[in-house]
């Protein structure tokens, strides 16, 4: 084990900013041990070895993104290799959930709805011009101009609509970032923090628009744009 | 599919020799597919859709297309020549009158006829004006095939369908107060890009 335990949390915090297990000392210790045929790991790295490579995502399509969403399952990309071919069909049992295409303002709640109803940890892909921002829908009257409104998305893919590849590639990244989260710490995950929330208000249908038009917490946390206001 | 057997003017007659009352209209196209349309009247509207879908010729048994226009209210100015004492002599002057028409909104069915392999002909209904007199009367009845796309015209433009079966909104939720595609719609501004441009002036 990594942690010594006579350190206080705040020790383990080291000067330099890094998470306790990011030290390069220990990171040497482990590559010289296994040089005499010991293998080490650490409670973190096993935990977050198993969670990247059994990312369920839910079966959950919107638009044309959906249709790439379903070959990059299938045989010829086979995102089953990256541990992800079990598309779930209720929220309860899901990791991931892929927003594949335009969100119109009518289905943004059911959506926020669905990702409340999965277990932490949960991720978000926005995939597509549309999920992200919109896309050539913006300035329609019935589409929400991005699903990070209302709900914190992990990655978002460009493209109209992206090709499995860059599903793939967003799809790894995803893993890269769940394979870097600490389990102690500061910088730990939402799902470990106990006082963060895990579901997100559900907008509701005004007279004009949804109501609220964002949820200001989520999307201003995530965008560069928020100064404005 | 063929032109329409009759003339627009004969299928125009037929109507009002054989619906009393009714008082049709042809409304002319002039682009060069010339599909000139008829302007029926509220009140004799459904009993026209009726005759023209059980004529014998015609047998337009087919609504294919339903949809709305939004005609905004306009101002026309037309230049008049008045007489007018200038410095004691009456001399011709130009004076331009301005006099307003009312918008309206205007409903428009595409009929065929799968029978007789023909068509289209093309209705149009309007209403008195944009804003509480929005009534016409639903040719759902007569055309199944008008039900979803009466409700679309009800969601998106506002036109209340008199004897519509189910007269609901059909994309937008029912909370939604506006007419989306009526001219004078304005989108709720939540836009990040468009606020940044707003702060910026």
């Amino acid at each position: 084990m990594s942690h010594d335990p006579t350190l206080s949390e705040s020790e383990r915090q080291s000067s330099h900013g890094l998470n306790p297990i990011d030290q390069p000392h220990l990171t040497a210790l482990k590559t010289e041990l296994n040089k005499y045929g010991i293998f080490t790991t650490t409670l973190e790295d096993l935990y977050n070895w198993g969670r990247k490579n059994s990312v369920w995502p839910l079966t959950f399509g919107l638009a044309c993104c959906a249709i790439e969403m379903i070959a990059t399952t299938m045989a010829r990309y086979d995102l089953a290799r990256f541990g992800a071919e079990v598309f779930r069909p209720s929220p309860r049992q899901a990791d991931l959930i892929i927003v594949s295409g335009t969100v119109t303002k009518k289905m943004a709640p059911l959506i926020v709805r669905l990702y409340d109803q999965m277990p932490e940890p949960k991720y978000v892909i926005a995939m597509g011009a549309c999920a992200i921002s919109g896309g050539p829908f913006r300035d329609g009257y019935n589409v929400l101009k991005g699903i990070d409104r209302y709900i914190p998305v992990d990655v978002h893919i460009p493209g109209c609509p992206p090709r499995p590849e860059a599903l793939i590639s967003a799809f790894i990244t995803l893993q890269e970032k769940i394979a870097a989260q600490h389990i102690t710490g500061e910088d730990r995950p939402r799902h470990l923090k106990a006082n963060e929330p895990s579901e997100f208000p559900v907008p509701g249908y005004g007279a004009h628009d949804l109501d609220p038009p964002s949820n200001t917490i989520v999307f201003a946390a995530n965008n560069p744009l928020k100064v404005i206001q | 599919m063929t032109a329409a057997p009759m003339t627009i003017e004969d299928i125009k007659t037929a109507i009002e020799v054989n619906v009393p009352g009714a008082s049709v209209s042809i409304v002319p196209n002039g682009s060069p597919s010339a599909q000139h349309s008829l302007l029926l009247d509220s009140e004799h509207a459904v009993d026209a859709a009726r005759f023209l879908r059980d004529h014998a010729v015609l047998r337009l048994d087919f609504c294919s297309n339903m949809t709305a226009v939004d005609w905004l209210d306009t101002e026309l100015s037309e230049k008049v020549k008045v007489q007018k004492l200038i410095d004691g002599v009456e001399t011709e002057a130009e004076e331009t009158r301005k006099t307003k028409v009312p918008g309206y909104l205007e409903a428009v069915y595409h009929l065929f006829s799968m029978e007789k392999k023909h068509g289209p002909v093309i209705l149009r209904l309007r209403t008195k004006n944009r804003t509480d007199q929005v009534n016409l009367p639903s040719l759902t009845p007569i055309w199944r095939s008008a039900e979803f796309q009466e409700r679309e015209a009800f969601d998106l433009y506002g036109i209340v369908f008199d004897g519509h079966p189910d007269l609901r909104r059909i994309f937008m939720w029912e909370e939604f107060t506006d007419h989306p595609m009526r001219k004078d719609y304005v989108p709720p501004t939540d836009d990040e890009v468009e606020l940044m441009e707003v702060a910026r002036r």
